[in-house]
């Protein structure tokens, strides 16, 4: 059999193919050949071969058969077959598979070869991908080639000793005593390793770091020694010495230094010393500047020195290298809570870099500059952040837009400007907007009493525009109905809608396609709620009655509900306005349906009615869970009372309790408890009860346990709240005078 | 360092360099995803990125990118820096080394990056003993074989 063709000549060949499957075929072929040659044990050929296999594996095609093979290499004497067998592991065996332990004695073996470079390829195969097994059979060699005084092998037994420990921690303890002597190495390439074993070392075990505190004046006159030395051209780089060491033992003092005053002072002159002297034109230096900066904000350090620390970010902000840029922002991201003036001083530059070209800097600087957000500077930034929100990438429009909500809402100077500023989110970044800001917003409109006209006003106008963003559109919806007699009432600044017009716009909305199930129900009740605030009621209980066939199940129920109030209490709309009253207290407004009176008796016995010249018989409540997750509400002498909790142990399950108290003389008879829960919200839930009529005697209670069961996770929680609609029937309440005649 | 891939325009994998555990087949997805997503980088932006958990450090020269995952205590710029580092390496070993030096001879750049790194941390932290360890290696597979091997292997060049 010919002599197998040699790597290059492969890789010459392989090159040449012009398409995939050519180049398959090729490969296919080698592949059979060298499959033979193993199977002929052809020890000459064995290391080209698997060399070549090494290649194909590269490029992607499967080489587990040269496994087996790799580990006769790895025995073999020939240093070639060595080199090539131990590649050959690293790449080819992984810790899984149990092929791998077989390497372990040639390992072994090699770890106490003659050949220093033998023991190089043992050590770092072992070091690279050792296995837990593998090093357990192993630390033994490793820590005795700690000790040798060949500083070749003794840095690749440090690395190899730091892969150990990551592997199995609880050898660490072994390696302690061959730790003695590292740092009094000349040789850089072991003092390097030997920090970065000590570092891992302190890392992982308090007594270790407690035990290794000792060496930081060692440290610190290595470190200067580097620093004021003359020219080293051996470990020059760019005019600074060093400077991997250099950032590894600063790394290590800030391990040593953290939660210790001695240490720290003593590290004190050293960081200030390194701080100022290095050289920031190239890159290397600035890295150096950068570990100093991690380590001054780390440890407990002198504020002098903090200021320092800050200084040299605030300069890296400046530096035109934008990896400096990012360091610098990544930094002070992370100083920013503890050192806040400091970092303020850097804001307008921090500012700035939101108009960045790179996505990361971006980010970076969004992030730091909701940090820097507080009351004295609201405004300025808020304007920034809302330019940055209307041009950024949609992968940030989502944390920006809360972001903005968030600041608003605990720095806001005004109201009005609050009110702006959501707007300004909501027609900028409408669509990105997280799903429980409507009820939020809704919320915070609902409190700004002295701005519901302006509100409404501004929504119906972003509305005209625009129609897509789905968070706008139900925030907007809600507003008009509910604010809708203000809208077109002539309070607006500029000419108000009629009556018609709202209308047209909301009935719009409904038959869009741009409009999602969720805004569809809140239109629909917006219309609603201005039937008892517009005078145009025909051409409302004519959209009311067609959803009333609708194919969604959500809609079609509003609007069967709709209807029979159109029908049972037509008389009592006007004087609805007085009920609104009783709603103040509830803030969520997901399907938020008015108190309406209704009354479908006789008229009765004429008694003094307590406050409210509200209703008797037949009310329509209302009720919504608010944020608190508790709510009351009197209506005629009937207290209502609801708690949520969640129930015990399983907090998926939602207790709603209501207590109904009668708080008036007579008795109430048919107290009807109903409760609904729209599938609005987005959990896919629905609970719907009707209780049988109960009367409820004068002055007693009557308390009821609901419970819901909801299959989402914990924290919708008040999402859920906001979405139960409770309604109380009563009917037949002698006792209340009738009151539908006066207003 | 959780591991470093080389990587031309084209997405062809040239060295790929693990210390961290994990399968070829989840190998081969990081890398894939890995490369197309530094290759979508416009040439002005910055070094790095967050990628999944981890961090990116990257930087071309020539038609090769060098990419490296660190940890999250690492360092960025001193990563950078020996990046340049193993590319300064390769230039000294290759003489003005370039892409095809590493394709044809990528047992050499693995054996020298072996020389430099070792369980993704510098092992030497001078450039002339990185070189001088390697050479000596060199020389000593040129030299040590047995009788017969080194007959048959005359008239071949050294090495495969």
């Amino acid at each position: 059999m010919p002599a197998p063709i040699r790597l290059r000549e492969l890789i010459r060949t392989i090159r040449t193919a012009r398409t995939q499957a050519e180049e398959r075929e090729m490969i296919q072929k080698e592949c059979a050949a060298i499959r033979s040659s193993f199977r002929e044990e052809d020890n000459t050929y064995r290391c080209r071969n698997v060399a070549k296999l090494l290649y194909m594996h590269m490029l992607g095609y499967p080489a587990h058969f040269g496994q087996l093979e790799c580990l006769k290499l790895i025995a073999s004497q020939k240093f070639t077959d060595k080199r090539i067998g131990y590649l050959g592991a690293m790449l080819l065996l992984d810790e899984r598979q149990d092929v791998h332990l077989l390497m372990t004695n040639c390992i072994k073996n090699d770890l106490n070869h003659s050949t220093q470079y033998v023991q190089g390829l043992a050590l770092c195969t072992l070091g690279c991908m050792g296995s837990s097994e593998m090093c357990r059979d192993l630390a033994g060699e490793v820590e005795k080639l700690l000790k040798t005084s060949n500083s070749y092998l003794r840095k690749k037994a440090a690395l190899c000793a730091v892969h150990v420990i990551r592997k199995v921690p609880e050898l660490m303890e072994m390696f302690l005593p061959a730790t003695k002597n590292l740092l009094s190495e000349k040789n850089h390439g072991v003092l390097h390793t030997s920090v970065v074993l000590l570092t891992e070392m302190c890392e992982r075990s308090p007594d270790m770091l407690l035990h290794f505190r000792k060496l930081v004046p060692q440290l610190v006159r290595i470190l200067k020694n580097l620093i004021m030395s003359g020219y080293s051209p051996e470990h020059d780089v760019s005019g600074i010495s060093d400077p991997f060491l250099q950032v590894r033992i600063l790394r290590l003092l800030r391990i040593l230094g953290r939660s210790d005053d001695d240490s720290s002072e003593a590290m004190n002159d050293i960081l200030a010393q390194v701080a100022t002297n290095t050289e920031t034109s190239k890159n290397v230096g600035n890295a150096i500047l950068y570990e100093t900066v991690l380590t001054i904000m780390d440890i407990k350090s002198e504020s002098g020195l903090r200021v320092l620390a800050i200084n040299i970010l605030g300069r890296f902000l400046l530096n035109n290298d934008k990896n400096i840029r990012y360091v610098a922002l990544t930094s002070l991201l992370k100083t920013v809570q503890t050192d806040h003036n400091a970092v303020q001083r850097h804001r307008s530059t921090i500012v700035d870099c939101l108009k960045d070209l790179d996505v990361s800097i971006k980010r970076r600087a969004m992030e730091l500059s909701f940090a820097l957000v507080n009351g004295n500077n609201i405004r300025g930034m808020m304007k920034e952040l809302l330019y940055f929100l209307d041009s950024c990438d949609p992968e940030f429009k989502a944390d920006c837009a809360s972001g903005v909500f968030l600041a608003a809402e605990k720095y806001a100077p005004s109201k009005r400007w609050h009110i702006d500023t959501i707007m300004r989110v909501l027609t900028t970044a409408g669509s990105y907007v997280r799903d429980d800001s409507v009820p939020n917003l809704i919320q915070l409109i609902t409190n700004s009493v002295e701005m519901h006209a302006y509100t409404v006003q501004r929504l119906y106008k972003a509305l005209l525009d625009d129609i897509s963003q789905q968070p706008l559109v139900q925030v907007s919806s809600w507003c008009i109905g509910e604010y809708g007699d203000l809208l077109v009432s002539g309070q607006c600044e500029e000419e108000e809608p009629i009556q018609d017009e709202v209308l047209d716009v909301l009935e719009g909305l409904l038959v869009s396609n741009l409009s999602t199930p969720v805004t569809r129900g809140y239109s629909l009740t917006a219309i609603m709620k201005l039937s008892t605030r517009f005078s145009s009621i025909n051409r409302i209980k004519k959209v009311v009655s067609i959803y009333g066939s609708s194919i969604d199940v959500e809609l079609q129920q509003r609007a069967v509900e709709y209807n029979a109030l159109f029908k049972k209490y037509d008389h009592m709309r006007f004087n609805l306005h007085v009920l609104y009253d009783l709603v103040s207290l509830l803030f969520q407004a997901n399907d938020l349906l008015d108190l309406l009176g209704g009354n479908d008796v006789v008229p009765v016995i004429q008694t003094t009615l307590p406050t409210k010249p509200a209703s008797a018989g037949g009310e329509l409540l209302d009720l919504l869970g608010d944020l608190s997750l508790s709510g009351r509400t009197t209506v005629n002498g009937l207290k209502i009372e609801f708690t949520f909790e969640r129930a015990n142990p399983n907090p998926n399950i939602a207790v709603i309790t209501i207590h109904a108290t009668n708080t008036t003389e007579a008795d109430m008879t048919e107290f009807v408890f109903q409760a609904a829960v729209p599938k609005v919200i987005t959990l896919g839930m629905s609970l719907s009860h009707r209780a049988p009529a109960t009367p409820v005697a004068g002055r007693a209670q009557c308390a009821l346990t609901k419970v819901a069961r909801y299959s989402v996770s914990s924290g919708t929680l008040v999402r859920l709240a906001s979405g139960l609609d409770v309604r109380c029937v009563k009917k037949q309440c002698g006792w209340l005078g009738c009151v539908s005649e006066d207003a | 360092m959780q591991f470093m891939l080389l990587f031309s325009r084209q997405g062809k994998l040239r060295l790929q360099k693990w210390y961290v555990p994990l399968s070829d087949k989840e190998r081969k997805k990081i890398s894939r995803d890995l490369v197309q997503t530094i290759l979508a980088r416009k040439p002005k932006m910055c070094s790095f990125l967050e990628w999944r958990d981890l961090k990116i450090v990257y930087k071309r020269y020539a038609s090769l990118y060098f990419c490296c995952a660190v940890e999250d205590q690492d360092n960025e710029l001193i990563t950078l820096e020996i990046i340049h580092r193993y590319v300064e390496l390769l230039d000294k070993y290759f003489g003005s080394v370039c892409e095809l030096d590493i394709i044809f001879n990528f047992e050499k750049a693995y054996f020298i990056l072996d020389e430099f790194l070792l369980g993704g941390e510098a092992q030497e932290t001078s450039k002339k003993n990185v070189l001088k360890a390697i050479e000596q290696a060199d020389l000593l597979q040129e030299l040590w074989e047995p009788p017969q091997g080194w007959l048959s292997e005359l008239s071949l060049p050294a090495s495969t």
